[in-house]
């Protein structure tokens, strides 16, 4: 056992993994994390406790991570590398270990220009750090826990025993540069791999046939993501403006039928394209799970937790597994 | 080349409005190819602030003239008893013109009218790309010619991040993926499993972030002692 994670101890189990997503506020009242961690616990086996995702100031993840915690929701920490130079990421996660946190998911970070797609104004003149990438910082981390040693090579007298994650874009351009992108995160040290939403399941199985190959599916434990669609709106805004995410016609035109079989009732018509997103979720999870070389799916319900019991519920992943 | 562009002329007349005698001094190298501070943009600005001094009522001498360099004393120190005449040198140099001329011009103050933006070149007429970010240790044989360090947004070193659509970066549809562009470039020279490699974290002292850098090449140094002697 490398960090004594219920993450880890699930995946070891060979059962299938579950792991969901918490957003910090934008602001200070704890509430609002603790709020979401109940609606989380017992739900999934770890929970991403993002980091100031789309670029806009939030509570840390790891102050947040630490509330969740103490709520009895495990934390997967998060860690971009647009905000800190290496010596600040190695300060923060010998803090976040001593706090009692075991999972760390290391990412590039959006852009400081993104500003949630500009629905924000956020903070687009600041100055990003990218002293280390992904890959790198991966490889820090498995440094400071398998050799007790700070990147620079100081010894460390108490190492942090991390479960190190980092995320992949399988369909992201360039497409046959990927498996290379994932083989490098491997080779650096990543136990497990969440990746961008999988709505493309054809797409996503030739890519994970090519993984299949390269054997890495058994060297580290590849989570599909699942980005639990709302509405048709959503869908279409995913596939023609995320970055990796393709989806295909005919979802988006089931999720149209839902909305037009409510005719001009729009509270009807959210009902029912929201009605529609959690069952293509769970078909969704069905197919990433019984692709060949996939653990566990990371479901994202994007400031909808509450969506999550019945998800896992109807996936017939619940409850569980206590290990 | 540097690559920069003219500050916008109100910004200027902030910094130059209270002068009497005012010099808009131009060098004629990178900073005029690309228009913005040669002799011609030099003379330009001149004029506008001679116009803008008459509509105020302000009593200002403003004239121009240029020399082909300003980072080399070799190119100033011809003109520099003329140039001390003024009492505001405002310089249409880049950013490395005004520095090095405001440490040798006594107590004449140095303004910059341009601002310096990056390192590029010129892909069609009237368009610079910022090309390279002078990192101090040129890592190029490893990435098909094309510049990790400042053409990804995020200078990744171990290949894209997630944002990258249709070969443009994430930060802007008008900025090319790097990354895209050094996979495919890797994979016409069929060296993509190159990138397979991981490039360990970067150490950045080469760069700015170890502070002023400085380079000297000794044999000139000798060179230049020798001619010395004979003279
Ligand atoms: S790697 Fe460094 S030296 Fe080479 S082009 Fe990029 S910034 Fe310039
Ligand atoms: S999209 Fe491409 S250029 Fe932009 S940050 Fe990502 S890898 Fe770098």
């Amino acid at each position: 056992m490398k960090s004594g994670s219920n993450l880890e101890k699930v995946i070891l189990s060979g059962q299938p993994a579950v792991t969901a997503e918490l957003g910090p506020p934008m602001g200070a009242d704890p509430h609002e994390v603790i709020k979401k961690a109940q609606l989380l616990r017992g739900f999934c086996d770890a929970a991403n406790i993002t980091d100031c995702q789309t670029a806009v100031v939030r509570m840390s993840s790891i102050s947040a991570a630490v509330l969740a915690l103490s709520e009895g929701l495990e934390p997967v920490t998060q860690m971009t590398c647009r905000d800190r130079n290496r010596i600040a990421m190695q300060a923060d996660l010998l803090g976040a270990a001593a706090l009692g946190l075991k999972n760390c998911l290391c990412l590039a970070g959006d852009h400081q220009k993104f500003s949630a797609a500009g629905k924000l104004k956020g903070h687009p003149g600041a100055k990003n750090v990218y002293d280390v990438d992904t890959v790198q910082l991966v490889g820090i981390l498995k440094k400071m826990r398998d050799e007790g040693l700070q990147e620079g090579g100081d010894k460390l007298e108490a190492a942090p025993k991390f479960f190190i994650g980092a995320s992949w874009t399988p369909m992201g351009d360039p497409i046959d540069f990927r498996p290379i992108n994932l083989l490098k995160k491997v080779n650096a040290g990543a136990d497990f791999i969440q990746t961008q939403g999988i709505y493309d399941i054809e797409l996503f199985r030739s890519q994970m046939e090519k993984i299949h190959k390269m054997g890495l599916h058994e060297r580290t434990a590849i989570l599909g993501g699942i980005i639990v669609p709302k509405s048709a709106m959503m869908l279409k805004y995913m596939d023609s403006s995320v970055a990796g995410v393709s989806v295909p016609k005919k979802l988006i035109e089931r999720m149209n039928k839902a909305k037009e079989a409510a005719g001009d009732d729009k509270k009807k018509a959210r009902e029912f394209q929201e009605a529609e997103g959690i069952k293509l979720t769970v078909e969704l999870i069905h197919q990433v799970l019984e692709t060949p070389g996939v653990k566990g799916v990371h479901i994202q319900a994007i400031e909808w937790e509450s969506a999550i019991e019945g998800i896992v519920k109807a996936a017939g992943l619940y409850p569980r597994p206590s290990v | 080349m540097i690559v920069g562009s003219q500050k916008p002329i109100e910004e200027i007349w902030d910094m130059v409005k209270d002068s009497k005698k005012v010099l808009v001094f131009g060098c004629n190298t990178c900073i005029a190819v690309c228009h913005a501070g040669g002799d011609k943009e030099a003379e330009t600005i001149a004029m506008m602030l001679r116009m803008r001094a008459s509509q105020e009522g302000k009593n200002i001498e403003v004239k121009h003239f240029s020399v082909m360099r300003h980072c080399e004393p070799e190119y100033f120190v011809p003109v520099m008893e003329e140039v001390k005449k003024y009492d505001l040198v405002l310089s249409t140099a880049c950013g490395v013109g005004v520095n090095f001329l405001s440490e040798r011009i006594g107590d004449v103050p140095v303004y910059p009218g341009v601002n310096t933006s990056f390192y590029g070149g010129v892909p069609a007429s009237g368009v610079f790309t910022e090309l390279c970010g002078g990192c101090g240790d040129c890592v190029l044989h490893l990435t098909g010619g094309i510049c990790p360090i400042v053409r990804c947004s995020k200078s990744l070193m171990n290949g894209p991040c997630g944002g990258t659509k249709d070969g443009k970066c994430e930060v802007s549809d008008e900025i090319d993926c790097a990354w895209y562009l050094i996979v495919e470039r890797m994979k016409k020279l069929g060296t993509l499993d190159k990138l397979a490699e991981i490039q360990p974290p970067r150490n950045w002292s080469s760069s700015a972030h170890g502070g002023p850098r400085r380079i000297v090449v000794e044999h000139l140094q000798e060179l230049e002692q020798k001619e010395d002697n004979k003279g």
